[in-house]
């Protein structure tokens, strides 16, 4: 592992996935569904910072990859506790059906 | 070797993300993204930090996915099939994605720099630990720990039936 | 005909996975007849004993019946999820193998026998020797909870929904209290390597991580035994609770790749308790030399341990009643956690004042 040839096709693949998640986060209509796809945009960008990190030879890139890993789990419980009470009041998971604050 | 490896590996994480964005059951939507999740710990694996593969795997696919799929089986999503939309939807969305990616690519090619990936790269735990702990990071992780036990709390408020 | 060392390491590697996952699949099947002799010794009742001298031959008995059996897919059941997760439970089950050393290194003897790169050749019975090797056996654990996941899904039955959820909960919550007890350990030791913990409890037995850490081998001995869902925490699959639990659905052999899994599990937990707790394959006692004749008698020390640590499981479930949910779930959270977790500090604060 001593010369990754690879580090710019990291960071390639970093986009790759963050545009998937981009993608999914606009095409999909179920509420869990979203928030899987921004947890796939929150790997690309994980994967990113490592690829960084290989690349300057530092672990700051690490410990931030460590910060966004603790942040990401809080989001996904909090929101999937929204979406368990957002179920219990409309018993759907249709983003498209939420829309009392439509003008 | 480390290459084709490298190179297995993402492209397991591409198809296994594909699968993510177009399966209609939320459920193989799920063991998909814990597909991309355990590829992409290999290849933090590969860029040498055992720790964050490590960890990667720990807290992603061992513990935020195993909530997504307890909630995804209590609210029994089986019968929420999505429609993706019409046509022009998602047409939308991909050249959205494409626009996206093009962007990316083009900011990171032009204001990256050009430098080769540094050699003897430690990346051990101690190492870690050093700038975890360091003035550097101290106060945020602190704050990361308060976060959670905020997270924890609300998450709990937030699903109970009656308060 | 000399082979590059590419070569040669791929070979030893090849070798060592045969050896380590062909006898824990041998050991799988002799533990069923050794569980079932034992408990009926302590039942004061005979086991199986019709097929072959003492029913020996009894586990080549049920491979057969197994084997032979019709396997029903329920037809309401998810195809793939079904069929995937007895491979799931198994594949991480058999990865958890992997980092834990099976028993001491030792050195080849110059024998004409063998060939020329392995004469004299220090080896272990280890297939990767990680640097994070405990953190790997955490992730590992964590991907363990999928199998069981999927299993109680896949079936579209209450009964293996309700036990699956069940079993997976109880997994991931006593998974913390295992790991929090092996963090006094790895501070002992300065390493995640399981080697190095092993080494640091070289000398007299007192160094052993089960009497200088012993209320982390309390919390670890009991998490082990709820993760692999053995009485006193089997709720999620006794039979008189919920059928059973999330394998209810499966028949033949893809029960028996269930039992499998969980079987290794507990032969995995079993030797992770040898290697880290009692010391590995050191005998405790400074004097007693390291080999006998050629042969490095840290293989019989840490066998015993191996073999002892089994036999505890066994008459554990011989014994004691099973917890109910509720009280199990209490147990973990509100009295094992806590336990460890005030370990974890007290023993820092130790280091932190003995270092001064």
């Amino acid at each position: 592992m001593d010369h990754a040839s690879f580090v710019n096709h990291a960071v390639l693949l970093s986009l790759i996935l963050f545009s998937i998640g981009t993608l999914g986060v606009f095409l999909r209509r179920n509420a869990i569904t979203v928030l899987m796809c921004v947890e796939l945009m929150l790997n690309g960008v994980n994967l990113a910072f490592v690829a960084f990190s290989r690349q300057w030879g530092t672990l700051d890139g690490q410990v931030l990859v460590f910060f966004v890993m603790v942040v990401a789990a809080a989001e996904a419980s909090v929101g999937l506790a929204i979406i368990i009470a957002l179920h219990r009041h409309k018993d759907t998971l249709d983003l498209d059906a939420f829309d009392l604050m439509k003008g | 070797m480390d290459a084709a490896l490298f190179y297995f590996f993402a492209a397991v994480a591409v198809v296994a993300a594909v699968v993510v964005v177009s399966q209609r059951n939320p459920i193989y939507s799920a063991f998909a993204l814990v597909v991309t999740l355990c590829s992409l710990a290999a290849i933090f694996g590969l860029l040498g930090s055992p720790f964050i593969a490590a960890v990667q795997v720990i807290v992603y696919a061992g513990a935020i996915m195993v909530l997504f799929l307890f909630v995804l089986m209590l609210l029994n999503v089986r019968r929420e099939v999505d429609r993706p939309g019409g046509r022009d939807r998602i047409l939308a969305g991909v050249g959205l994605a494409l626009v996206t990616l093009l962007v990316l690519q083009a900011g990171t090619v032009l204001l990256g720099s050009r430098r080769a990936p540094a050699a003897d790269f430690d990346a051990s735990t101690t190492e870690m630990a050093k700038i975890l702990f360091s003035p550097v990071f101290l106060y945020a992780f602190e704050a990361t720990a308060i976060l959670i036990l905020a997270a924890l709390v609300g998450a709990v408020v937030l699903a109970k039936k009656e308060l | 005909m000399t082979l590059s060392p590419l070569a040669q390491e791929a070979l030893v590697a090849t070798l060592t996975i045969l050896l380590v996952v062909g006898t824990l699949l041998g050991l799988f099947s002799v533990m069923t007849w050794v569980e079932r002799r034992t408990l009926a010794f302590m039942q004061f009742r005979l086991g199986p004993n019709r097929a072959g001298p003492f029913g020996i031959l009894q586990p080549i008995a049920d491979g057969i019946k197994l084997f032979f059996k019709e396997e029903v897919m329920p037809a309401a059941a998810d195809k793939w999820a079904f069929l995937a997760a007895p491979v799931v439970a198994v594949t991480t089950a058999l990865l958890a193998t992997a980092v834990i050393p099976y028993g001491p290194p030792f050195t080849l003897g110059r024998w004409s026998v063998l060939p020329e790169w392995l004469r004299g050749r220090t080896l272990q019975i280890q297939i990767a020797d990680l640097e994070v090797g405990l953190l790997w056996i955490f992730a590992i654990a964590a991907l363990g909870v999928y199998g069981v996941v999927l299993a109680g899904w896949a079936a579209n039955n209450k009964y293996s929904l309700l036990g699956g959820l069940r079993s997976s909960a109880q997994m991931f919550s006593y998974e913390l209290a295992l790991t929090l007890s092996w963090i006094g350990l790895i501070m002992a030791a300065g390493s995640f390597r399981i080697d190095d913990i092993v080494a640091a409890q070289a000398g007299w037995f007192v160094r052993w991580n089960a009497i200088a850490q012993f209320p982390a081998f309390l919390v670890y001995f009991v998490a082990a035994t709820a993760e692999v869902a053995r009485i006193p925490f089997d709720l999620p699959e006794g039979e008189t609770e919920i059928v059973a639990g999330f394998h209810t659905e499966y028949s033949s052999m893809r029960f028996a790749l269930v039992q499998m899994a969980e079987y290794i599990n507990m032969i995995t937990v079993s030797v992770l308790a040898a290697n880290l707790f009692l010391g590995g394959w050191h005998s405790g006692i400074p004097w007693v030399p390291e080999t006998l004749g050629g042969f490095p008698l840290g293989f019989v020390w840490w066998g015993a341990k191996v073999a002892f640590v089994l036999f505890v499981f066994i008459w554990l479930r011989g014994t004691l009643p099973r917890f109910r949910y509720d009280q199990l779930m209490h147990f973990g959270w509100k009295v094992l956690i806590p336990v460890a977790g005030v370990w974890v500090m007290g023993y820092s604060v130790w280091i932190v004042l003995g270092s001064r």
